[in-house]
Order: C-alpha cells, then sequence, then structure tokens
C-alpha cells in the first residue's frame, strides 16, 4: 500500500477534514458540512470515523477501533487493519494506552483521558431526521433552536409507553445550544459523553457530516423533571468477570432459553479478569475444572 | 460455557480467499481477459464508467472482472480509486455540436440537417434469442458507408431561432464539483446534472418514468439523442490557449417538453438535458425527464408534490454507491443497540403486564 499516502488520504483532503473539525470543536454539536470522500470501504461502515481518523492520525499515535465495545468484531477488525497498513501506525485493545480510539456504538468503560481522541462512526448524524426527513427543514430549525418537535416526540413516548422509549442514539442537548445524535451508544453511555477529559469527534461520511465535542463539555441527555434520563444496562453482573457497572451484552448459549450477560467492552472484561475479578459462570468452570 | 467469538482477521483472510476462488469459477473453463469485457460487455463498461466518474474502459473492464459482473460493486471498485487521483485541473466544456455521431436521432423532426442515424442499436432488433452467439468463431462485418464530413447542429437550435424553445443563458460561473464539496440544497442545476450521471440507472430511469406516468408529467419528446465522440480541451496556463487533450464517447439527449406557459414564462417548449459517457442511452433520457422534472420551481410551475420534483428526495437518493452501502450496513453487528432495545421492549412489558394485573385486581 505504499502508493498511498500517509493514512490513505492525501494531504489536502486532511486539511479540509481538520478544518471541518476545528470548526466543529468551535461550535460544539453543530454539524459541519465536508467534502467526505469515497473510501475503499462502503458507506455506512464507518467512512465518516475512518476520514476524521485519518485526518487526525500521526506516526506516533497507537490506534484502538472497537465495533459494539469489542476489538475482535469483524468490521473493527477490518478498520485497525486498513490503518495498520496504510499509515503502519502502532494498534492497540488497551483502552488506556490508545491516543485515538475509533468506536462503533459504544464508549469504552474504562475512563477517557486528556491525551486521548475518541472518534464515533456516525450513520445519521441528524437528531431531528426521524422526526423532519428534509435536511432543508432540520438546518433550519437548528440555527432557529427549535427542537419542540423532539420535546413532543419525548413527551408522547412517555403519554404511550410510560417512559421515553428511546434506548439508543439518546439524544443530548450540548453546552445548551446544539440538540445532538450521539451516535447509536445504548443510552447507558450517555452520561460518559459529558464532562470527558478526552476529544469526542464524530464523523458520519454518507451524510457529510462532522461534529464535535471539546475536552470537558456539557452535554444534557434530553429529559423532562418528572421523567428524569436514566441510563440503563441488563440488571446482572457480567458472568464472565462479575462487573456491576459495565455495559452488558446478551449471549443465548443453548436452545432452552440459557443465557449469559457479558461485558460488551472486551479489553474492560479481559483487564478485570486478569486482575482476579471472577463472574458467576467463569467461577463455576473453574471449580468444575479444579 | 460461551467463549468469546475470536479470529475475525482469520475469518476475513479466508472469506476473502474464497471470494477469488469463486470469482475464477471453474478453472476448466478459460479466464475472461479484460479485454474481452472492455470489448464484448461494452454497455457494461459505459455504465461503469458513467456511474463511477472515470473515464477509462479498461478500468471499469477491470472493475467488472474484480466485481464478479456486479456492477455496483464495479462502481464503487472506480469511485474509491478515483478519489485517489491527483486534479490537475478541468477541461473547457465539450461542444457536443462537433460531435463526430456515431448516432442520432430525434423524434420531433422526420429529418433535419444530419441526417437520422440509427447507429448500433437494439431499437428495432427483435428480442429473440440468438442461439448462434452460443458458438463461437463468428466475427460479423457490417456494411460501411461513406463517413459525412459536415457538422450535425443541435435539433434544438432550429427550434430555438424560431424563439419557440426557453433559451440557457450560459453564466460563466465555474461549475461545483460533487466530488470535491459537500451537497448543498437547494442544489444548482449544474449540481443536479452532476448528481444525475452519477446516479443509479435504475433509480434514475424510475423516477423518469413515473413522470410519464403523471407523477408531475412534463410532456417529453426526445428532441435530440446522439452519441459520439468529443474532444476534451484543455487549457495550458503556460501556452494561453486550450489543447486536446483526448477524445472520449458519450450519449447527450435532450428532451423537448411541452409547456403551456406559467405565471413567469409564457408558452413555449422547455428542455430537460442528460449527459454520460459511452453509449448509456436509457440513462441519458431518464436523466433528461428528471432534470426538467426538478426545474419547476424556475419555470414557475406548480408542485405537485411527485417524487421526481422533489430536488432533496431525488439527489440524496440516487447515489448508488450511498444507498448499497448504508443498505448492506445492518448485516454488521448491531448487538449493543438491539440489546438496549430488548431491554426497553421488556420493560415497557413488565410496566404493560402490571397495569393489567392492577385493573383485573379492581
Amino acid at each position: 500500500m505504499s502508493d498511498y499516502n500517509f493514512a490513505y488520504l492525501d494531504e489536502q483532503t486532511k486539511r479540509m477534514i481538520r478544518r471541518a473539525i476545528l470548526k466543529g470543536l468551535a461550535v460544539p454539536g453543530y454539524q459541519v458540512p465536508f467534502a467526505s470522500r469515497e473510501m475503499p470501504m462502503p458507506y455506512g461502515w464507518g467512512t465518516g470515523g475512518v476520514q476524521v481518523s485519518a485526518a487526525t492520525l500521526t506516526p506516533e499515535d497507537r490506534f484502538k477501533v472497537i465495533d459494539q465495545g469489542a476489538d475482535d468484531t469483524t468490521n473493527a477488525v477490518s478498520i485497525r487493519k486498513f490503518f495498520e497498513r496504510t499509515a503502519g501506525v502502532e494498534v492497540t485493545e488497551e483502552t488506556e494506552a490508545a491516543t485515538i480510539i475509533q468506536t462503533r456504538h459504544r464508549i469504552p468503560e474504562a475512563p477517557l483521558s486528556e491525551d486521548q481522541i475518541l472518534v464515533y462512526q456516525v450513520p445519521i448524524p441528524e437528531p431531528l431526521r426521524f422526526l423532519e426527513p428534509r435536511e432543508t427543514e432540520t438546518r433550519k430549525m437548528h440555527s432557529l433552536e427549535e427542537y419542540g418537535l423532539m420535546h413532543v416526540k419525548l413527551y408522547e413516548d412517555i403519554s404511550q409507553h410510560g417512559a421515553i422509549a428511546t434506548a439508543y442514539a439518546y439524544p443530548v442537548k450540548v453546552e445548551g445550544r446544539y440538540v445532538m445524535d450521539p451516535s447509536p451508544i445504548p443510552k447507558f453511555d450517555n452520561p460518559k459523553l459529558a464532562d470527558c477529559p478526552a476529544i469526542q469527534l464524530f464523523g458520519a461520511g454518507r451524510e457529510q457530516r462532522i461534529y464535535a465535542l471539546p475536552p470537558y463539555s456539557d452535554v444534557v441527555s434530553l429529559d423532562f423533571e418528572d421523567h428524569p434520563f436514566e441510563a440503563s444496562k441488563a440488571d446482572h453482573p457480567c458472568d464472565l468477570c462479575g462487573a456491576r457497572d459495565s455495559y452488558l451484552d446478551e449471549v443465548i448459549t443453548d436452545d432452552r432459553g440459557g443465557r449469559m450477560f457479558v461485558c460488551s467492552d472486551t479489553d474492560y472484561c479481559r483487564t478485570r479478569q486478569a486482575q482476579g475479578h471472577l463472574g458467576a459462570q467463569l467461577a463455576a468452570k473453574q471449580e468444575g475444572a479444579a | 460455557m460461551y467463549v468469546a467469538v475470536k479470529g475475525g482477521e482469520r475469518a476475513i483472510d479466508n472469506a476473502h480467499a474464497w471470494l477469488a476462488e469463486e470469482r475464477r469459477g471453474d478453472p476448466t473453463v478459460p479466464e475472461l481477459s479484460v479485454a474481452q469485457i472492455r470489448e464484448q460487455m461494452a454497455l457494461a463498461v459505459n455504465r461503469v464508467m458513467t456511474e463511477g466518474s472515470l473515464y477509462d474502459p479498461d478500468l471499469a473492464a477491470l472493475a467488472i472482472k474484480q466485481a464478479r459482473g456486479d456492477l455496483i460493486e464495479a462502481i464503487f471498485l472506480i469511485r474509491a480509486y478515483r478519489t485517489t487521483l491527483p486534479r490537475f485541473g478541468s477541461s473547457v466544456p465539450v461542444k457536443t455540436a462537433e460531435m463526430a455521431c456515431e448516432r442520432r436521432i430525434s423524434a420531433t423532426f422526420k429529418d433535419a440537417p444530419g441526417g437520422q442515424v440509427l447507429g448500433p442499436t437494439f431499437d428495432y432488433t427483435h428480442r429473440l434469442l440468438d442461439f448462434k452467439l452460443a458458438a463461437e468463431g463468428e466475427t460479423p462485418t457490417a456494411p460501411e458507408g461513406e463517413a459525412r464530413r459536415e457538422p450535425t447542429p443541435h435539433i434544438t437550435g432550429f427550434l430555438n431561432r424560431e424563439g419557440l424553445i426557453q433559451t440557457e443563458d450560459e453564466s460563466g460561473e465555474t461549475p461545483p464539483d460533487l466530488t470535491r464539496e459537500p451537497m448543498e440544497l437547494p442544489a444548482a442545476r449544474a449540481l443536479r446534472l452532476q448528481a444525475l450521471t452519477r446516479g443509479d440507472e435504475g433509480f434514475v430511469l424510475g423516477l423518469a418514468y413515473s413522470t410519464q406516468r403523471g407523477y408531475a408529467r412534463n410532456h417529453a419528446f426526445v428532441g435530440e439523442l446522439r452519441i459520439g465522440t468529443v474532444a476534451v480541451e484543455m487549457d495550458i496556463p503556460e501556452l494561453g490557449f486550450a489543447i486536446e487533450i483526448g477524445e472520449i464517447t458519450v450519449t447527450e439527449c435532450e428532451s423537448v417538453n411541452q409547456f403551456k406557459g406559467s405565471k413567469t414564462e409564457p408558452p413555449q417548449f422547455t428542455r430537460g438535458y442528460g449527459l454520460v459517457f459511452g453509449q448509456t442511452e436509457r440513462k441519458a433520457i431518464s436523466m433528461a425527464l428528471v432534470d426538467r422534472a426538478l426545474r419547476w420551481k424556475e419555470l414557475g410551475e406548480d408542485d405537485q408534490g411527485a417524487p421526481a420534483q422533489d430536488e432533496e428526495f431525488v439527489l440524496m437518493h440516487c447515489d448508488n454507491i450511498q444507498a448499497t452501502g448504508f443498505l448492506e450496513h445492518i448485516k454488521l453487528p448491531h448487538y449493543v443497540d438491539f440489546q438496549s432495545e430488548l431491554e426497553l421492549v421488556r420493560k415497557l412489558r413488565r410496566a404493560a403486564g402490571a397495569e393489567e394485573v392492577k385493573e383485573a385486581a379492581q
């Protein structure tokens, strides 16, 4: 792949993306249009995140990619390999060792630091899109700070279901101004968006938008006083590492209704197991072996 | 006991190896060469060049071979390659009036200077499977005539002389480049035409067809369809004038649309325009019809609420590389968001169940 520039994109393109990133950081939560390029991977598969990572990476960086919290899901493997080949950067699976983390659908469990950049892959950057399909309209709504429609939607949820029926991509308000889509992370992750020491960058390739949260931004999940936002997860500890504070995936283990819950953040789970924490199923297995 | 799935990397490598084997098919059957695809699958090559926005028949043929004949996949390969190419500059507008036509027809005039030239068309073939093609070895030859040297003027030019057709003003502005700037709406016509040229043939065809069936009907005639080669010229700053850097084959369609006039425009004929690489006439005609439908605002027509009139709907959904990527991404793991939905549905059901129990007790 030596025919390609460092991190694949040419320097002009990277500059164009960096300008969009800087504008995004200057106006937190605002969706900056950018001339997204056609990447050698399909739209919808992380091209926005890949372009933001490419424009952000330096040869000294240590790069981590997760999809659904895991380093070993196929598309995470594919994106990591892409940058190994085109940028030759060091890669890691350890959250704390990484300087840039590209993610799809999760925020790592381990707290992030000021030396880190978290890059989100975003499918639909517009939080109002499913209330108003027209971009020409939603841009107007943002500029006029006209978010009544969103509150009506959340209110209708409550009147219909008794609760806000949004479980992921739960909308937030940034610095008291822009309503922003945090990408399809589970709402469990929403509190981690706020007051985060790391830079958070959001890239939507197909929709040609970049937006950003500077470190320590004020990010509030939309709610009502009598129906406060609640970060929820499966009410269960991890069956492998026993963690009670991590987001869990449900895994079907047999065809008789058997299932277990495991951390979606594979690095977090592995680290805890290495520290000697044992979940119920792993403990049972070790006892059986002893 | 559950063990986390590992080895995504090996799975991917093996999948690619299997794909390569399947691409080749039965090894006892001779392999297709890129030249064979370029010469004998020319219309597929043309489509890939048009929607891939890159005029290079060899690369398009290679992409078709690599994509196992999946044209959208081939277009994707070409687009991804194109993005990496440096930009030297832009050509001066091609002069389609000076085209060396292989085919030129008008549905609006029985005859006109330059004549009606059918060219290599399927139009009047009877669609009967030709089993002779199943046997190899035939090299057909077509009778040859004398090439016409005179220019072939545009049909719409004749209408223009009488002032019967709306004129297109040359703005002199450099058109925006869809591949270098983000799409901004409302889009100028130049940008709309770029998007339509790159747009999926099937999607644009469907929209054009919908206008014919009454969803923003615009009474289109094929004023002219011409296919042939045009010179590509570029201004060289050091020289101070334009020189010819090559030749490309294009299909151009100008539709002539009946128009009764509106609040702002007098009764006259109006136009739609289509221009694509190679012989790709279905696409060129479709494009012209959709272009015309999208012009309702500037012509002071009513918005009928038809899909083909809706600029945002058309432009944001006509690109098959964007569409297929997003559509197919739902194959990727979504278990984190699905899990959050699972919990929500369980919670709502629990709440609904408790409600019912309470009501039953009362």
